[in-house]
This record gives structure tokens, C-alpha cells and sequence, in this order.
């Protein structure tokens, strides 16, 4: 009988490790990420979170384990890798003294795109800043500069998002263009990986979710077969755990 | 993508951002125009003794200004975690640094050629005659400066510190490059010929060659974590 050939994924995360000094916060990380995914990741302060997303988009060295993304091993083809990764984080790594068009420009030319041009102005309109394009960055309001540093992530069409806690701070009019953003992201068959703390956003969101606590993930489970309240329950067992107050 | 364009990139967006908000330029230009005006009023112009203080006085005035506009050239990217946006993308560091450097070198370069005529109105010091021979010592100096100074401000910018962490590290590495920009600048303004100052100048090029070689390959550490 033949073996069926299972696709690699596209993120294949194995055994990630990573430590501050004596101190370790990523113990053993196992995850994998298909295409057309959104994996959510939740988790208290100080789980690991952040630094997972900051592993994954090559900011931090890992420690042990193997990391492969879009088929680029992250320890040997760092360079290819970055190419395949978009990356949200809580700031918005976009100048404010540069209108949010020579932003989005100059991240263009950073990462070689052809035809920035035209992919500029549509992502500016997709986010809803056609408006207020010429204006400095420093000028806008929070949610404004989210919505630009989304356009920043996949303006080089990555083929893998990593969204570190998104939705901090978003009025609600950037977070439908969020949502509708990775939506669109996930219909092009690409993968993504968020970060939050608000479960019920996460949730509606994912086609799967996973818990991460003191640096383990500690619950994966199909998005399709978890409600809200149950994910609730199951998150507070494992975190209310950790930190001595149990419900 | 070539490399140039990486560091043409790198410098517009420097200068960009720069002419939209003058941050570095007012900053320095004040603080050296300050420096002249007090040093004026300490010292008899045109005495002996300014003569002989003069090209201390000018490489105090610029390599503070120096610190300063070095600050603030990687705040601008601290702001929104800028730099860690630039990190992400597939660019080599040593792309980064250049740009940076250059950009800085052009600033200092900006400021030292506005405040120049005003320190030698105020010191009293000979101008037209010196300018091409000043501008080889200037030069050979601002790189040197400003290519230790790009890589411990990259260092620096993530202390709590970073004003007073960047003069500690960098002063006690820049100290060959300033002692001779005064000693080739006190030839220079004294008259003499460049020859005469060759020695100097010969170790403000081996300087400038050895350090922007060390700082180009060590940068893509310093910015890691």
C-alpha cells in the first residue's frame, strides 16, 4: 500500500527553546501552521507570547529546536526567511516623521518589490487611509497607525503573518479592517499566527487555537470544536493553575 | 537589489525625515553656535592664546554636537521600533550601518560647514585661506567620528542611559580621531601647509579604513539581541 505524502506545513515549529540569561521562556514549543490557517495563540503575561512571535520572525535568536518557515530553515536561511514573513507587533515600526505613502514606499524598496507603486496605493486604500496618505505618520491616531503597519506587513505579500496582541488598542472600525485583512490573507492560501489575550476575538477569527503557559503549550484544539465558554473554562484552568487562583 | 540602492534607500529615508522635522540639524547647529559664542566671550579673540585654543575649542563644539545628533539619529528609530521594522526585512546590516553612517557623516558635514564662518568671525580666525585644507581635515575626521559614533549609538539607544552612555563609549574609542583632527585643524589654522600635518592625516585615513571595516561587520551583533 502506498504512503500518502502529507504536504509540509508551513510553519513547522519543533522543541523551540529560548532563554533570558538563566530564565526560560520558550520550554519546548511544538506547532505546526498549514496554508489557508489562522492559528491563535493565548496565553497570560509573561507567557511567552511575545517572544515566540519575535523567534519566529527572526528579532530573537532561538535556543534549541527546529523552526522552519515557507520551507526556509530559520537558523540557515534567515534572509529568505524574512522574505516569507509579514510581522504586526505592538508598535508599528513605521516613521513618523514619513507621510504613511513614503513609508509604505520605503519598506517597498527594502524588500525589492515590483510594481510598489500601484500595491502601495491599493493597500492604502484597503486600510482606509487613501485620505490621509500625504500626511506625516505622527499625526494619526493609534488605530490609524495599526492599520498602516498592517499595510506594512503584507506589503510584500508574505506568506506567513505573525501578529503579535493586534488588536491592543484598535477602535473598532480597525479592527473589522483587521479582521477582514486576515481573512483576505488567509483566502490567498497563506498561513497566519496571532497573539492575544482577548479569547473571544481570537476565537471567531481562528481554524485553530492554542493556549501557551509559563512557555508550553499547554491546549491546541480545532477552533470548530470549542465554544467560547468552554475555551474560557479550559483557559482559566490552565492559567487560573499557574497562577494560584483556580476557578 | 544592489547594494548602494540598500544604502541610497537607508539615507533617503534619513534624510527625509530630517528635512520634514530638523531635529538633528537644530539641535546641533544650536548647541555649536552656543559653544562659539561662549568660548568669544571667555577669550580674547585674536590673542595667542585663542589662536592656540582654537582647534580644541572647534572639536569640542563639533564632537559634542556630534553626541547629540548621533542620539538623535537612532531615536528616530527607536520611535515605533522603527529599526526592528528594517531588521525585519531581507536587507544585509552592513546596509543598515553604511546608511546610517553616511547620513550622520552629511549632518555633522552640514553643521561644521554653517558654524565654521561663525567660530571664526567670533575667535577671529583666518577662513578663505584655510577653507580646502580645513575642508581634507574635516572630512578625514567626521568619518572617523561618525563611524564609531553610528555603531555605539545602535548600542546605546536601548539603555535607559543612552545620553550618557554614548559619550562614555564612545570618547574613550574616538580619542585617536580627535586628537588628530586638533592637531592637523591647529596646523591648518596656524597656516601651515597640509604636508605638515601628514602624519595626523595619515592616521585620521587609517582610522577612518580600520573602523568603518570593524563597525560595518560588528553592527549586525550590536543590533541583534
Amino acid at each position: 500500500m502506498e504512503r500518502e505524502q502529507r504536504p509540509e506545513p508551513l510553519v513547522h515549529i519543533e522543541g523551540l527553546t529560548r532563554s533570558y540569561g538563566y530564565r526560560k521562556i520558550l520550554r519546548g514549543i511544538n506547532l505546526d501552521l498549514g496554508a489557508g490557517e489562522i492559528l491563535t495563540i493565548f496565553g497570560p503575561n509573561g507567557a511567552g507570547k511575545s517572544t515566540l512571535i519575535r523567534v519566529l520572525s527572526t528579532l530573537l535568536k532561538p535556543g534549541e529546536g527546529i523552526v522552519r518557515i515557507a520551507g526556509h530553515d530559520l537558523r540557515r536561511e534567515e534572509e529568505d526567511l524574512r522574505r516569507e514573513i509579514g510581522v504586526v507587533a505592538h508598535r508599528s515600526f513605521v516613521y513618523g516623521g514619513l507621510t504613511a505613502r513614503e513609508n509604505l514606499h520605503f519598506y517597498a524598496s527594502l524588500y525589492g518589490c515590483s510594481g510598489a507603486q500601484e500595491r502601495v496605493e491599493k493597500l492604502l486604500t484597503m486600510v482606509g487611509l487613501e485620505e490621509r496618505k500625504d500626511d506625516p505618520v505622527r499625526t494619526f491616531s493609534r488605530g490609524m497607525e495599526q492599520r498602516l503597519a498592517i499595510a506594512r506587513a503584507i506589503l510584500h505579500d508574505p506568506k506567513v503573518l505573525l501578529l503579535d496582541e493586534p488588536y491592543t488598542g484598535l477602535d473598532q472600525h480597525a479592527v473589522r479592517i483587521l479582521n477582514a485583512a486576515l481573512l483576505d490573507v488567509r483566502r490567498q492560501g497563506k498561513g497566519i499566527i496571532l497573539t492575544t489575550h482577548d479569547l473571544g476575538r481570537g476565537l471567531e477569527i481562528s481554524d485553530r487555537v492554542a493556549i501557551l503557559v509559563s512557555g508550553r503549550i499547554v491546549y491546541q484544539e480545532r477552533a470548530a470544536n470549542i465554544g467560547l465558554q468552554e475555551l474560557e473554562s479550559v483557559y482559566y484552568e490552565y492559567v487560573g493553575e499557574k497562577i494560584g487562583w483556580g476557578t | 537589489m544592489g547594494y548602494l540602492n540598500l544604502i541610497r534607500i537607508i539615507l533617503w529615508k534619513d534624510i527625509t525625515t530630517e528635512l520634514r522635522t530638523k531635529e538633528i540639524i537644530t539641535s546641533l547647529l544650536v548647541f555649536t553656535l552656543l559653544v562659539a559664542l561662549i568660548f568669544a566671550f571667555a577669550f580674547d579673540p585674536g590673542s595667542q592664546q585663542m589662536r592656540e585654543l582654537a582647534p580644541g575649542i572647534l572639536w569640542v563644539a563639533f564632537t559634542f554636537g556630534g553626541v547629540l545628533g548621533l542620539n538623535r539619529s537612532f531615536m528616530a528609530e527607536k520611535e515605533n521600533d522603527c529599526l526592528q521594522g528594517i531588521l525585519l526585512s531581507p536587507i544585509d546590516r552592513g546596509a543598515i550601518y553604511l546608511g546610517k553612517m553616511i547620513g550622520n557623516v552629511l549632518f555633522m558635514g552640514i553643521i561644521e560647514i554653517f558654524t565654521f564662518p561663525v567660530f571664526a568671525a567670533f575667535l577671529n580666525l583666518p577662513l578663505f585661506e584655510v577653507i580646502l585644507r580645513l575642508v581634507v581635515v574635516m572630512a578625514l575626521s567626521t568619518i572617523g567620528f561618525a563611524a564609531v559614533g553610528t555603531l555605539f549609538a545602535a548600542m546605546s539607544v536601548n539603555t535607559r542611559t543612552r545620553e550618557v552612555m554614548l559619550p562614555i563609549l564612545l570618547f574613550p574609542v574616538a580619542v585617536p580621531v580627535i586628537i588628530a583632527a586638533v592637531k592637523a585643524t591647529g596646523k591648518v589654522l596656524a597656516g601651515d601647509p597640509l604636508g605638515d600635518a601628514a602624519d595626523w592625516l595619515k592616521l585620521l585615513g587609517v582610522f577612518d579604513v580600520i573602523f568603518v571595516v570593524i563597525c560595518f561587520l560588528t553592527f549586525e551583533y550590536v543590533v541583534e539581541e
